[in-house]
């Protein structure tokens, strides 16, 4: 009796877990494989040309100016744009939770729409933002430059800053509301205590709120490594494909267009594997050095 | 005296960073909604010009000769199939996890936590890669261009994420209503189905709806893998329109085919926006 017992509830359990299991070793795991073992192949576009080559691909990964290129600009994002969007957030977060504010929620939500909005979508809204002849800009910037029409995407040097402005408009709502979420939890009695004592509200900002959030912005600044790093890719891919000229090519841009443009499968795979690297690495650093004693309430 | 007169400076400097911040939001999106009316005409005026008028054709035009009625119903079987897909693999699996000691559960739960961290950017071309190999096994190349394959792969990178908010969630259910069931003579799955399932409805719900407006606005996938023009997306519908709008100045269109993408999500959004900020806490963080 007890045999048959155990016996049903492994068929169950079997049941229940293969179909997720079979989904994330096919599209998930075997991929996730065949990233690294597709960068020591030399493989062009068919499929019976794959030569294995070692670590070849990533000798001449070292020397491609225009991989460094893309690299240097993943690496502005990544400090600028991070930067930005989590002191944006955090103060906008603390502001909504902390001051007497009306519109609090109305605030909350107009924030939180870019993030709804398909990536094509906000491509789409900032391609006319800063068309230079049509764009929602143009009539500002012209006042400044006296009617000369800024080339937001058209300059090489200003094109991959126009990128990352669209990307903090992208973010800083998401970030606002998780860091809400943990602000809301702290409890209003320490805040209290502290206003008795004369602390003003930029002093309790660091003094309270900052220390008890910490671990949840430890969590989110690891995490926006990785999402920095794709959405980067989605933005580029969809507003300039890497243009004018690759000036704008970021790592995942740089590693799509020779995978699956350039069909050179074996050396974008190579570009896959030192990005993952480099952005686990990175999370690695960062979570080691923010790490401090967890203040609990 | 001097302690007010700051108090209210710093108010006017919050309130005025809060509302710049809000008509950055709002301005870009309200403009290209208004732009969604004007005729083509308009468009060489100044951009900040209202339209004259409404001008429907605009969205006509995208629907019918931009194709975009066909992404439409492209992209509502697509996010309503991966839904499906995604709910029935992911409810089984993040019950038996959940709820049942069975050998290498450790392991599969290792799986699909390290899962989180797999970004699809990364493995788009691998997929494809062993999707076209496949289609060359079985001598066609069936499984490109095809939405129930698109939904699977959906259903796929969604699945860490869902395991991983679902299991969290039913843990939470107390063990004694299983018992119960069990006790009243309900098996294994008859237990799953009427007692758990109701109780993880608000984890489902937020798993469908953070789902669906990620498969809503996915591109990137379906870019690689729907390359005919009769299986394509909403998303990629719209950067073909913004590629034909810098040939054939089409930029009435262009606005209304992006209203269209957008214009759903929007709606959702409206009605759900609680849910959705809530919902923020339990998923807690999703890249």
């Amino acid at each position: 009796m007890t045999k048959r017992k155990l016996n049903g509830k492994s068929i169950f359990v079997f049941l229940c877990t293969t179909p997720a299991l079979i989904l994330f070793l096919v599209f998930m795991l075997y991929p996730v494989i065949n990233v690294f073992r597709m960068s020591l192949y030399k493989w062009g576009g068919y499929s019976d040309t794959r030569t294995f080559v070692g670590l070849n691909n990533f000798k001449i990964l070292l020397k491609d100016e225009r991989f460094i290129r893309s690299a240097q600009n993943s690496i502005l994002l990544i400090t600028l744009v991070t930067i930005i969007t989590i002191t944006l957030a955090l103060t906008f977060a603390a502001v909504l939770v902390r001051s007497k504010i009306k519109g609090k929620g109305f605030f909350r939500i107009i924030f939180y729409i870019p993030n709804i909005l398909s990536v094509v979508v906000i491509a789409a809204i900032f391609s006319a933002v800063y068309d230079p002849t049509r764009g929602i800009l143009t009539g500002i910037t012209s006042l400044f430059t006296g009617g000369d029409p800024v080339l937001w995407l058209g300059e090489r040097k200003l094109a991959i800053y126009s990128i990352g402005i669209a990307m903090i408009w992208q973010a800083v709502g998401y970030y606002m509301v998780m860091y809400m979420a943990g602000m809301s939890s702290v409890p209003e009695s320490i805040y209290e205590a502290s206003s008795i004592e004369g602390a003003g509200g930029i002093k309790q900002f660091f003094l309270i709120t900052l220390p008890l959030i910490w671990e949840n912005v430890r969590t989110t600044l690891t995490f926006y490594i990785i999402s920095n790093i794709n959405i980067s890719f989605l933005i580029v891919r969809a507003l300039t494909g890497g243009g004018p000229d690759g000036a704008t090519h970021v790592f995942l841009s740089y590693m799509y267009d020779q995978a699956y443009t350039n069909s050179s499968y074996g050396y974008g795979m190579a570009i896959g594997v030192i990005v993952f690297l480099f952005s686990f690495l990175l999370s690695l650093i960062i979570n080691l050095i923010t790490k401090r004693e967890i203040i609990t309430e | 005296m001097k302690n007010q007169n700051n108090h209210s400076i710093y108010k006017v400097f919050i309130y005025t960073a809060l509302i710049t911040f809000a008509l950055c939001v709002i301005i870009p999106v309200a403009w290209v909604i208004m732009a969604s009316f004007k005729e083509n005409s308009e468009f060489y005026n100044s951009p900040w010009v209202l339209p004259k008028g409404f001008h429907f054709q605009n969205f006509a035009d995208a629907w019918k000769k931009a194709n975009m009625g066909v992404y439409f119903l492209n992209s509502f079987i697509v996010t309503v199939m991966s839904i499906a897909i995604l709910l029935i693999v992911a409810i089984p699996a993040s019950y038996a996890l959940s709820r049942f000691d069975f050998h290498g559960k450790k392991f599969i739960n290792m799986l699909f936590l390290s899962g989180l961290f797999i970004n699809v950017s990364y493995i788009v071309v691998p997929i494809f890669l062993m999707v076209v190999d496949i289609g060359d096994i079985i001598g066609s190349q069936v499984l490109l261009n095809n939405r129930f394959v698109l939904s699977l792969i959906y259903a796929a990178t969604a699945l860490p994420f869902s395991v991983y908010l679902l299991s969290g969630y039913m843990r939470t259910i107390p063990k004694a209503y299983e018992e119960a069931a069990m006790i009243d003579g309900c098996g294994y799955s008859k237990t799953m189905i009427r007692v758990i399932l109701p109780m993880t409805k608000p984890g489902i719900l937020t798993v469908i709806l953070f789902n669906s407006l990620a498969f809503w606005n996915e591109y990137i996938i379906s870019l690689t893998f729907m390359s005919d023009d009769t299986k394509k997306t909403l998303p990629v519908g719209l950067m073909n329109l913004m590629k034909a709008q810098n040939a054939a100045a089409e930029y009435g269109r262009l606005y209304a085919g992006l209203v269209i993408v957008m214009l759903p999500t929007l709606i959702l959004y409206m009605i759900v926006q609680k849910k959705l900020l809530s919902g923020m806490n339990v998923g807690g963080i999703k890249g």
